[in-house]
């Protein structure tokens, strides 16, 4: 993961948030992903969510495993910890820092290769514990590292550079995940920054596990007609189910959403999940009208965008083990050992 | 009504006091266990040194299951190989129960069932109790017909063996407590087999248990509840896991005692946070996330768990991330016999991982020193920021063993090793994650959510002395060359090696883990033979300075172990300077523990050749 610091380049007055401070102080290092690559658009929006929400740039822990988009955790919140880990073996990871300490917030960034191949299981299971996190898919439907292989997110049909034809069924993370009782389920495009900025804000105070599946298409092996993944074929055929707006809790600026056709979801902090549903019945809080829009929505070759399920009622991975408010690495010591008389009459009980 | 098939060897054999095995041969699934522990806990509350070896097959019922016990009052109690007495209770395997009681030794058999006339020995005392016709008498439940005739069994061998009635009858009233209907029925049982062996046999026989008054406290306790009490200790406060035999106990002892002691009394809040994972890569994966955030964190598994952890085991190594993970070693290779023991991931942990890897391991003997090294592990796991794999097997794991009572010093502090503060890091022009060792080359690491000013990359990839991604020769070279250093400097801080010395010993034993008993016991047997031997136990990886003066001093060496490839030699050879030609190998690997019979046969074979 070849990574070039950034020129400082004195930006005189650049907006602030509300911690005092700009978004060059959500960014990393400079991407050495290929010009045009769709992930690097997911990182500015990355950055500008992040700064928007207001996060202390050091609360935040970025982690990956192996591929194109596991670089991209070197490309924003330099002042954060990073952990770029092994390939598919992300999710585990998260889980175990997660356990440790629920203060910050955890961005896993991953791509179609890592989660829905070598990964799947772990993405899965993450899912299902309801580990309390950010998990982005930078989904371009091959593999770009190895030099543009399927992977399991590849349509049928879908052709490669040099003309091989995917056969297999895709996983789609979003409708698997609805399967298994996921509490946060989105999609978008890099391109479409305007939908994107608002989901990621919207996932990243989710209390829960948070999957956001980004359509990037690859610039340098699935760019082409043929390609589903590509960023004609995903403009042609991309349908907002939803237009979102996320609202944190402390800010009081509800007027400038249009109210009308709108429906809210409050989040587990106070924040407020605006929805514009496009189809003007879509409950993103019903998971079997949620199922069946997908399923036809698939059916009709429309790659189906927004925030698609939301289920702010289910706890998460903490609550359900009843751990303490403050983090485990932060329980003293004195608390965690029994010491010696209670080891002695402890083991009167092996006589 | 036949009862009894008796016949009396040819010589009387002598008063034997505390010194004598037992092998209990039984279906499993038909509750024999519980008759098994509660004989071996009544010797062992008699202050007898006693062991319990469970030869349980990986099943859940319906095939042979052996339990066996030894008892020996100068306290070698390694598995025995011949029986004074067998209680015969699986028709599937008569036979060779049979064949396995010494001369001069007994068979006690259910006679409700004659035994087929081939099955008999001249040599041996056959006595018959008609446990299933005495069950059937006084109890009505098919499941408890079954159940109590190991509890009639284990009666008349309290009247055979001279085990205190008194203390039996409390343990069951211990073991019951609250189910009284249970109770009764054990009791009744109990009483059964007793008044049949006194009334039909002369109680006691020769081989005879007395109580001995003890002025070193014990306690009975298994491997694997010792290990989990060690994790509690040292502050583990995340565990992951797979199921797996032999480890799973470990987890679910360890989750016993959080419960118990782990709960905020105030709020009720769990100050820990155990995670069935779907397999065991997921497992050393939330062990190094959380031990990456600064939490004291550890896996338990077995082989197959090894085998498929040594990715992110070169992770953490690599990345410099703590893990303690604990294999309590099975019969391999590939799924081998999941519930017999072996001590034959040797090398596997040594170098798990590709690449250039080394690992710090441990080598309990005994559950004493799995508690002792457990929390030993957490501390040279931060000390060291990488992963220590603590050695257990099956019969140090799940076995029953009488150990000296744990102590724990309420100094303890945890070495949580060089880890950077908010403060520290103030006073920094620069924090570079891998730069800047310290003595034992490691490099002071930051905990993230600490503060900005300590962000850096960890990642398994090619890293600069700064953690920034790396392709060049020697910046990579800079790290490797230090971690290899680092696992060199780790040898001072490991527990010391056991050493006795005998005058005039003509070569000397090494051995590890679980093989001490044996090889201790062997020795003695080699001495009543004016064969003397100096003896080293491992405990430790990297080997060290006692190690390598005990390899130099000796001409000849056996190594003493339990694999086929005679693992712990060729590391030995590999990591040493001792030359390979010194050392000779004693190896067993059938899936039984160690027992001194097999030490001395290897050691006098070799000394013949």
């Amino acid at each position: 993961m070849p990574s070039i610091a950034k020129p400082l380049v004195p930006l005189l007055d650049l907006p602030r948030n509300g911690i005092g401070l700009t978004q060059r102080d959500y960014e990393g290092a400079m991407s050495t992903l290929c010009a045009g690559c769709g992930h690097d658009s997911i990182t500015a929006a990355l950055v500008r969510a992040l700064w928007e929400l207001d996060l202390q740039p050091h609360m935040i822990a970025k982690l990956s495993g192996i591929g194109c988009s596991s670089k991209t955790t070197a490309y924003f919140a330099g002042a954060a910890h990073g952990f770029n880990s092994v390939h598919g073996r992300m999710a585990a990871i998260a889980t175990g820092a997660a356990a440790a300490n629920r203060e910050l917030l955890y961005v896993g960034v991953s791509g179609d290769g890592d989660s829905l191949s070598i990964g799947l299981g772990q993405l899965l299971h993450a899912m299902r514990r309801n580990v309390h996190m950010l998990y982005i898919i930078e989904n371009n439907g091959v593999y770009g590292l190895t030099k543009g292989q399927f992977s399991a997110s590849a349509d049928v049909g879908s052709r490669l550079k040099h003309g091989e034809t995917n056969t297999l069924a895709p996983i789609d993370a979003v409708a698997v995940g609805l399967s298994l009782g996921a509490t946060f389920l989105a999609r978008s495009f890099s391109g479409d920054k305007e939908q994107l900025v608002p989901i990621l804000k919207a996932a990243a105070m989710h209390r829960g596990f948070a999957l956001v599946d980004v359509i990037s298409p690859c610039v340098t092996f699935n760019d082409h007609d043929g390609s589903t993944k590509s960023y004609h074929y995903t403009r042609e055929h991309d349908v907002h189910a939803t237009e979102s707006d996320f609202i944190p809790f402390r800010s009081e600026v509800t007027a400038t959403i249009p109210e009308n056709g709108a429906r809210n979801v409050t989040m587990h902090d106070g924040s407020v999940l605006r929805f514009r549903s496009v189809p003007a019945d879509y409950d993103p809080t019903d998971r079997p009208s949620v199922m069946r829009y997908l399923e036809q929505s698939r059916e009709a070759g429309e790659v189906i965008s927004g925030v698609l399920y939301v289920d702010e009622n289910s706890r998460d991975m903490h609550e359900v083990n009843n751990t303490p408010d403050e983090p485990l690495v932060r329980v003293p010591f004195s608390k965690l050992c029994p010491g010696a008389a209670e080891l002695n009459t402890l083991q009167d009980g092996f006589r | 009504m036949t009862t009894t098939t008796t016949t009396t060897p040819a010589t009387e054999p002598r008063l034997r006091v505390n010194d004598f095995a037992l092998k209990l041969a039984n279906v499993n699934g038909t509750g024999s266990a519980s008759a098994n522990s509660l004989l071996m806990e009544a010797i062992f509350r008699m202050g007898v040194p006693v062991s319990g070896k469970n030869l349980f097959p990986s099943n859940i019922q319906g095939l042979p299951t052996w339990y066996e016990i030894r008892v020996n009052y100068t306290g070698f109690v390694a598995r025995a190989q011949e029986y004074d007495l067998v209680v015969a209770m699986n028709g599937q395997t008569y036979e060779r129960d049979i064949k396995e009681v010494k001369t001069g030794g007994y068979v006690l058999y259910d006679s409700t069932f004659p035994l087929e006339p081939g099955l008999t020995r001249g040599d041996v005392t056959f006595l018959g109790l008609p446990l299933a016709r005495m069950c059937n008498d006084h109890f009505r439940k098919s499941r408890e017909r079954i159940l109590m005739k190991n509890i009639a069994y284990a009666g008349a061998l309290v009247a055979l063996l001279g085990i205190d009635t008194e203390m039996v009858e409390h343990l069951l009233d211990e073991k019951f407590a609250g189910k009284a209907k249970l109770r009764d029925s054990n009791h009744v049982a109990l009483q059964l087999g007793i008044d049949y062996a006194r009334t039909h046999f002369a109680c006691p026989l020769e081989i005879r248990l007395e109580r001995v008054p003890t002025a070193e406290e014990t306690i009975l306790i298994d491997g694997n509840t010792a290990t989990a009490l060690g994790c509690l200790y040292a502050g583990a406060t995340v565990a992951a896991w797979y199921p797996i035999t032999p480890s799973t106990s470990l987890m679910d002892a360890f989750t016993g005692f959080c419960e118990k002691y782990r709960r905020d009394p105030e709020t009720g809040r769990s100050q820990y946070l155990i995670i069935q994972a779907e397999d065991e890569i997921a497992a050393i994966g939330i062990v190094v996330g959380a031990a990456w955030n600064g939490a004291r964190a550890f896996t338990s598994t077995s082989g197959p768990g090894i085998s498929l952890m040594n990715e992110i085991l070169g992770l953490a190594y690599y990345a410099e991330i703590p893990a303690v993970v604990v294999d309590v070693q099975r019969t391999g290779p590939s799924t081998g016999m999941p519930t017999r023991t072996q001590q034959a991931d040797i090398m596997e942990c040594a170098y798990a991982s590709h690449g250039d890897t080394k690992h710090i391991l441990l080598f309990p003997g005994n559950p004493s020193e799995c508690f002792d090294l457990a929390v030993r592990s957490f501390d040279l796991a931060e000390r060291f920021q990488t992963p220590v794999i603590l050695l257990s097997d099956l019969d140090i794991g799940m076995n029953d063993w009488v150990v000296p009572r744990l102590s724990w010093n309420d100094s303890y502090v945890p070495d949580r090793g060089a880890v950077l503060t908010a403060e520290m890091l103030e006073r920094l022009t620069a924090f570079q994650r891998y730069s800047q060792p310290d003595a034992n080359f490691v490099t002071a690491r930051t905990l993230p959510g600490v503060s900005p000013l300590g962000a850096y990359f960890a990642r398994g990839s090619g890293h600069t002395e700064s953690g920034i991604y790396t392709e060049i020769p020697d910046e990579y070279q800079k790290v490797a060359d230090r971690l290899s250093k680092k696992h060199a400097a780790a040898a001072r801080h490991m527990p010391d090696p056991v050493i006795e010395r005998r005058e005039g010993a003509r070569f000397g034993v090494v051995t590890v883990g679980g093989c001490d008993l044996a090889v201790r016991e062997a020795l003695e047997l080699l001495h009543l033979r004016d064969v003397d031997a100096d003896y080293l136990r491992v405990r430790a990886f990297p080997f060290g300075r006692a190690v390598e003066a005990f390899l130099d001093e000796h001409e000849l060496l056996f190594v003493v172990e339990q694999n086929r490839d005679a693992q712990l030699r060729s590391l030995l050879t590999l990591e040493t300077s001792v030359s390979r030609d010194k050392l000779r190998s004693v190896l067993s690997y059938g899936g039984f523990p160690l027992s001194a019979a097999t030490v001395v046969d290897g050691i006098t074979h070799e000394l013949r050749s």
